[in-house]
């Protein structure tokens, strides 16, 4: 399945071209000091339900990376785009094109778990330089850990564990589940059980559909049967939109609360109108973060793509960063993989999310904040949980 | 389980049935009566809860929007049926596979182009807009009960269009026995550009009156497309009625499916259609 073929038609057209444009009078700045560009793969789910969340990382890396000049560690930049169409199937042929055909230099990428499982086999296998901006699967930084794979967004895990926590507080002693039953609904709901049961809570009952399943009518007037104090809940694009409008629609939301991890507004919130009023959800970033960073960062992105960027956006910023800090600690020298690993571990970035460290299994340690959905707007109202910390289950190099 | 919860689970399950039915109608109806495999049905349903999602915010009402969006579905069907869909009709099913399944990328490039990848929602209609408690946390929206009677309403419709009209009558002696019915002198070419056009019209329209308790999302159309389907082939391909009697059966076993055997959730109406097959292999009101 490796394509170990050293020159590709692809390739030999490349070089070919890269000579004839040497050759010309147009192909002077060929001559740099650190020689060909870096090869940065951005493997991403352009097309398909994903299409918006790929689009964001992309503008907000590229955002960086202008910033910069073009260039990061010093080192020009070439993007060699992949689209992975969020399909795991296709995943690890994906990621081996990139790495063993085009040799990319850095493999940025994804947004799907089930594609970023693949990745990180990739990763593992070949030694690449692998960021990932956005895909939470637990076990990437988990029991698949390896020196050479980051993350800069979030582990499932992280995104909802501060929630139960939160629920307590508020007076729900007791909650009914609900989300659909893959992988990411799993690992959100082992998190969220843990967080709220340690705070005192219970669970009454446990609800899941086959993703991506969005008739929800049946499991809501379960809720409404077995009268738990609160709902939890995990869905994500047009799933989430239809489940906040049924859930409302159906009259609970004003009985049994929902709570939910922020995927289940963020973006969505024009879509489900005054059916998320109120709603309140824990993640990484918010609206009205009173950070000077994000005010920045905002500004712009705003500028430079005429809107608003999201968390999305932010993560694929804080990839760029991450990147620019592993190869400048190395003059730009990417086989030093060594000096990038050491200079990446336990850095501090400066996000618009707010400062955050790279935890030993390569994971952001950041703040849980809680948000409360006001107009359009997911509005910050605290911090749920300082400093959350992903527990790595089984990842090897904790040891 | 609880009597009243059950009624509702019951209502619930009808609730769901009779959209289905609505979409899987134009489904049965184009391959009983063109013999055409029309994959891109899920297509059709995609551009209705858009054109809702569109024409609702442009015209601001609604029912015009559904009124506007019906126009331009059958406007689409008959423009498809014209290009493309008329070579088929003699063609072999894999060809008609091909063809409808090239549509559906089509489709969602279109709808990527005009409406992008975001996710959107249509408001409920104002008057409808409210619901009737049932328990004492439990509401139903009045708006889903009105789908329901839309659905029924529209049943009755195409049982009596197709049953008791001469337009259905010839339509029926064409799906027969299209030589016969030209030769006696009846435009069998507009005939069936009318009903891919009927057919179109269904899904469209199934797709507007589920925008505003659903949203409008990319590739919504290929979950639906699936299911009807199933829905087709249990109730017998080309059977209107048998599609009204398989989308309650499936309705109503997708609802207590989720309730009862949660594990088994997403098999239900795969196991359900199977054990119909295995009774009845042209399905409940199929012509053996």
């Amino acid at each position: 399945m490796k394509q170990e073929n050293p020159i590709s038609r692809r390739r030999f057209l490349q070089s070919a071209g890269g000579i004839a444009l040497a050759a010309s009078p147009l192909g002077a700045p060929f001559v740099m000091a650190q020689g060909a560009p870096l090869k940065v793969g951005l493997m991403l789910p352009y097309s398909g339900t994903y299409a918006a969340l790929a689009t964001a990382i992309t503008n907000a890396f590229k955002l960086y990376v202008g910033e910069k000049g073009g260039k990061l560690g010093g080192r020009a930049i070439e993007y060699v785009p992949l689209d992975d169409e969020a399909e795991p199937a296709k995943a690890v042929d994906n990621a081996s094109r990139l790495v063993n055909r085009d040799k990319v230099d850095v493999l940025v990428g994804t947004v799907h778990s089930g594609v970023q499982m693949g990745m990180v086999k990739v990763a593992r296998e070949s030694g690449v330089l692998h960021v990932i901006p956005n895909a939470g699967a637990d076990a990437a930084t988990g029991a698949m850990c390896a020196p050479n794979i980051f993350r800069t967004s979030f582990s499932n895990w992280q995104t909802i564990h501060a929630l139960g926590k939160v629920m307590v507080d508020k007076g729900h002693k007791s909650a009914a589940w609900i989300s659909w039953k893959y992988a990411a609904g799993e690992e959100m709901f082992a998190s969220f059980k843990e967080g709220y049961e340690r705070a005192g809570g219970k669970i009454a009952k446990e609800l899941w559909l086959p993703f991506p399943n969005v008739e929800f009518q049946a499991l809501i007037t379960d809720i409404a049967a077995a009268h738990p104090d609160a709902t939890a809940c995990f869905f994500a694009g047009g799933g989430a939109v239809k489940f906040v409008k049924d859930y409302d629609a159906s009259g609970l939301k004003a009985k049994i609360p929902l709570y939910g991890n922020g995927f289940v507004t963020d973006g969505t919130l024009k879509a489900q109108g005054a059916s998320a009023q109120g709603m309140y959800t824990t993640l990484h970033y918010a609206d009205g973060l009173d950070i000077p960073k994000d005010k920045e960062f905002r500004a712009k992105y705003a500028k430079a793509y005429n809107l608003q960027p999201d968390v999305y956006a932010v993560q694929g910023y804080d990839a760029a960063q991450l990147i620019d800090i592993g190869l400048s600690a190395v003059k730009g020298d990417i086989k030093a993989s060594k000096g990038i690993v050491a200079a990446m571990e336990g850095v501090t970035i400066d996000s618009p999310r707010g400062k955050w460290k790279m935890s030993r299994a390569h994971n952001p340690i950041q703040d849980s904040y809680l948000r409360q959905v006001v107009g359009e707007q997911n509005k910050y109202v605290a911090v749920a949980w300082k400093a959350l910390e992903d527990p790595a289950r089984g990842c090897k190099m904790l040891a | 389980m609880d009597p009243l919860i059950f009624l509702i689970q019951v209502l619930n399950g009808v609730q769901y049935g009779l959209l289905l039915f609505l979409v899987a109608s134009g489904l049965t109806l184009i391959f009983g009566i063109l013999g055409i495999i029309n994959l891109a049905h899920g297509s059709f349903y995609m551009v209705g809860a858009y054109l809702a999602f569109s024409l609702t915010e442009k015209l601001g009402n609604f029912w015009l929007a559904l009124a506007g969006g019906i126009v331009i579905a059958v406007a689409i069907g008959l423009a498809l049926e014209w290009l493309v869909i008329r070579f088929l009709y003699r063609r072999d099913h894999l060809y008609q596979v091909l063809l409808t399944y090239g549509l559906i990328l089509i489709f969602e490039e279109l709808r990527s182009l005009v409406w992008g990848d975001d996710v959107h929602g249509v408001p409920v209609p104002p008057v409808l807009d409210f619901s009737i408690p049932l328990t004492d946390t439990l509401s139903y929206q009045v708006w889903r009960l009105a789908i329901s009677a839309i659905c029924v309403a529209i049943a009755f419709g195409m049982y009596w269009l197709i049953q008791r009209t001469r337009l259905g009558m010839t339509i029926r002696a064409g799906a027969h026995n299209r030589e016969m019915v030209q030769s006696l002198g009846f435009d069998i070419g507009l005939l069936y550009r009318l009903v891919f056009a009927l057919g179109v019209a269904l899904a469209a329209a199934a797709g507007m009156l589920a925008a505003p308790v659903s949203s409008v999302f990319p590739g919504m159309g290929n979950q639906v497309l699936i299911i009807s389907f199933v829905v087709v082939v249990i109730g017998g391909i080309g059977s209107v009625k048998g599609a009204l009697v398989a989308a309650l059966l499936i309705g109503l076993a997708d609802t207590f499916g989720k309730v009862l055997v949660p594990q088994l959730a997403s098999m239900v109406v795969y196991l359900l259609m199977a054990a119909v097959l295995l009774w009845r292999p042209q399905g409940l009101f199929g012509r053996a």
